[in-house]
């Protein structure tokens, strides 16, 4: 009995560690989180180097992920590329990537758009936005599981939950192009 | 369920003329392609497109050549008929931008010839006309901003040395228009919204409407919350045909943006109806609320065709319009009363049409609100017929038979509509869904127009998404999603004839003679959507929800369009 008390307690008090949650980036931060150093064809790059000096926050941080997710909705990601799965923009969950995985890239399409159609939303969102998106879409197309991602959704639920690492499903079998 | 409200008694119908939209425009129908030859078919062409995407056009038989637009980026093809082996005369490619790739994605690409000239439209907003001899341009102008999201919707229609166009936009908040350019010149004649107030819709002292008699202005502004409209859809859906009699163009208006409607109270005029405009000045004549506050986004799509008929005793040249929303209606072209209209599919969504409005009756349980899912909504996305673009899949009519040959679908749809933010140039629509549906989720519908139901069907496992072909000489040709192309008997339905091309169908065939004389049939292969690899299937919403009703669709073995020619020995 003591026994299950004591464990208990132990996994009460790990579960309690709070989770960080930059609410908003100072102005100057922000300013530097934009310094992504692309590769000329826009593929890739060099991340901002503070990126590392705040510990990576928009990769395993539950609550970037789901501001990410709650951003997908509002800025009408869905409308193209449905909940991952892709409508006239492409499929974001199947682990391809025509423009690079990584977060640069990634933030890259987002910030700049690309030439077959995807909008750029430099404009539109902050930087802080568009690495909270760039940090759920990589969970959307993950072949990992993520303790941080959102598992759950309160809307329609359409496809594998982000959490499971959808895109190793789909591993599988890809057609050709 | 209560049955359609509206009945009709008697109704014989006569032979007449019929004007299909996406019909061939020169070539006669060859009286040889019947139920005896049909056996003997052959294909004599298949010609890649090198598109990949939703090969959804008609080609054109002019003379001795075959014009063929290929999706976006468009090429021109003139293929002579008269050398063996089928050498292209000529090509031409218009200048394209990568930007309007996933946009022109769905366009309808076919093309129209007239006095020389063939005309199309490209999927970065461009209205071309080429000599039809030389491919030389003769004039090029762009008539959409594709930036906003606004789609030349279907193929040009010329009436007396004007080319009709209409622009669509509907899921990216644009306000649809229609157009007409002078044919020699190119240079703009008119251009009217299909929503917004009275001066830019086109709605003045000439207007009446059946179904909303009072003539109180700006209808097209108080039905919408205040300054809803300028993001509201509308464009063109079911296509244009031109009434003779009457000097009018009759066309459907897309569905109401964004799909999310509780942020869209109101009627939503003029949108997910039909209007009949003139077609000199383009002013408004009449117009038909077909969906007022078009709860589910389909719009009035489907097919939209006259045919000559014999109605209560008199010999009348009606409208029938095979809608989205599960109905057909038979309309009268001078006024737009609604003199008929019966669900030819199983409905949920409405359980009837209203007869002193023409509106149909709402069914409370398939009610849907933010944030929550409704669940078995009938029809489904993009509606009981039609390809969701308009000019595609065009039901036929048969004046021998009495018979409206429609591709129907069967599916239905769960809803939810979600928060709607307006970006310029990003889809407004604000709503998940999901298609359902188990086989058969389409049919060939063969609709008695006289007694009001189907005289046959024939069942397909997958949704009918390209148009029908009817021939004088009583076949009926249609294709499937899995790749077939079939001809039925116009009579009983029996399928006498079928071809696997390796791709889905979406386009609309085209029948025409050979310059030796042999009957050939036309069709353009290759359906895009969910055959598209970048589509994960696993999301049930991806593809406008196909991905869920259509899981167990095989993608093609080679997504690439073909162009098939199929010929009698
Ligand atoms: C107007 C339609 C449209 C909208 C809205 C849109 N996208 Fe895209 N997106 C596309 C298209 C089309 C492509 C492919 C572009 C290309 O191949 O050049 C794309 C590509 C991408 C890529 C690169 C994918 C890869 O394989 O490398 C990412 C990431 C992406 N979009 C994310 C988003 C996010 C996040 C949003 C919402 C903020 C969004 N998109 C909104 C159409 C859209």
């Amino acid at each position: 009995m003591i026994e299950r008390c004591v464990l208990f307690a132990v996994l009460s008090l790990t579960a309690c560690k709070r989770e960080m949650r930059d609410l908003r980036s100072d102005p100057p931060e922000a300013a530097a989180l934009d310094q992504v150093r692309p590769m000329e064809n826009r593929i890739g790059g060099a991340a901002p180097r503070i990126m590392y000096a705040l510990g990576q926050p928009y990769e395993g941080n539950a609550y970037q992920l789901n501001q990410g997710k709650r951003l997908y909705d509002w800025f009408g990601c869905k409308g193209c590329h449905a909940q991952g799965g892709g409508v006239i923009g492409p499929a974001l969950m199947d682990g391809w990537w025509r423009y690079g995985s990584d977060p640069v890239s990634i933030y890259l399409s987002l910030r700049d758009g690309r030439p077959n159609g995807m909008p750029a939303f430099g404009q539109r969102m902050t930087t802080d936005q568009m690495w909270q998106l760039t940090g759920y879409i990589r969970s959307l197309g993950s072949y990992r599981p993520s303790t941080a991602a959102p598992s759950r959704n309160d809307e329609m639920q359409a496809r594998p939950a982000e959490n499971r690492g959808p895109a190793a499903a789909a591993l599988i079998a890809r057609p050709s192009r | 369920m209560p049955r359609a409200v509206l009945r009709s008694t008697q109704i014989v119908l006569l032979l007449g003329m019929v004007m299909a939209f996406a019909g061939p425009a020169a070539a006669a129908d060859p009286p040889a392609l019947d139920a005896a030859s049909a056996p003997r078919l052959r294909a004599i062409m298949a010609l890649p497109t090198e598109r990949s995407g939703a090969n959804s056009g008609a080609v054109v038989a002019a003379g001795t050549t075959l014009f063929v637009v290929t999706p976006y980026p468009q090429r021109v093809k003139a293929i002579a008929l008269d050398r063996p082996g089928f050498p292209t005369r000529w090509s031409y490619t218009p200048p394209s931008t990568p930007e309007a790739t996933a946009l022109a994605a769905n366009m309808v690409t076919t093309p129209a010839v007239a006095d020389g000239r063939l005309l199309f439209v490209t999927g970065n907003g461009h209205a071309i006309a080429l000599d039809a001899q030389s491919g030389t341009v003769l004039w090029d102008t762009i008539q959409a901003d594709v930036s906003q999201g606004e789609m030349l919707a279907g193929p040009p229609l010329v009436v007396d040395g004007r080319v009709i166009l209409g622009s669509q936009g509907d899921d990216f908040g644009v306000r649809g228009a229609m157009l007409a350019l002078d044919a020699a010149s190119g240079r703009r004649l008119w251009r009217y919204t299909n929503v917004g107030p009275d001066a830019d819709v086109g709605i003045g002292g000439g207007f009446r409407s059946v179904a909303l008699p009072n003539a109180e202005p700006d209808r097209g502004l108080v039905t919408w919350p205040a300054g809803a409209w300028q993001q509201g859809g509308g464009g063109l859906s079911a296509g244009v045909v031109y009434d003779t009699q009457h000097e009018l163009l009759i066309h459907g208006t897309g569905h109401p943006a964004p799909w999310q409607p509780d942020v869209r109270q109101g009627d939503n005029l003029w949108t997910s109806g039909l209007f009949a405009r003139d077609v000199a000045t383009g002013q408004a004549r009449w117009f038909d609320p077909l969906n007022p506050h078009d709860l589910y986004a389909l719009g009035a799509g489907g097919s939209l065709l006259q045919a000559e008929l014999d109605w209560h005793g008199t010999r009348r040249t009606l409208l029938l319009h095979a809608s989205a929303n599960g109905y057909v209606y038979v309309i009268d072209p001078a006024d737009g009363r609604i003199l008929d209209a019966h669900a030819f599919v199983p409905v949920t969504a409405t359980t009837g049409i209203d007869p002193e409005t023409g509106t149909p009756q709402r069914n409370p349980a398939m009610d849907v609100s933010t944030n929550s899912t409704t669940r078995g909504i009938c029809p489904g996305w993009p509606g009981a017929t039609g390809g969701g673009v308009p000019g595609a899949g065009s039901a036929a009519f048969l004046p021998r038979t009495g018979l409206l040959y429609i591709p129907a679908s069967l599916l239905c749809m769960d809803f939810e509509p979600r928060q709607a933010n307006y970006l310029p140039g990003t889809p407004y629509t604000g709503a998940n869904l999901r298609t359902t549906g188990t086989p058969p989720r389409g049919a060939l519908i063969a609709w008695d127009v006289a007694v009001a139901r189907p005289a046959w069907r024939v069942e397909e496992a997958f949704p009918l998404r390209g148009g029908v072909l009817a021939t004088e000489g009583g076949l009926v040709f249609y294709g499937t999603l899995d790749g077939w192309f079939k001809a039925a008997d116009a009579g009983d339905g029996r399928v006498l004839w079928q071809f696997q091309t390796g791709a889905g169908i979406v386009s609309q065939p085209v029948a025409f003679t050979l310059p030796d004389g042999r009957a050939a049939v036309a069709v353009l292969s290759g359906a895009g959507g969910l055959a598209n690899p970048d589509i994960d299937r696993r999301d049930a919403t991806a593809a406008h929800g196909a991905a869920n009703g259509l899981r167990d669709l095989q993608p093609p073995t080679d997504p690439i369009g073909r162009l098939y020619v199929f010929a009698l020995p």
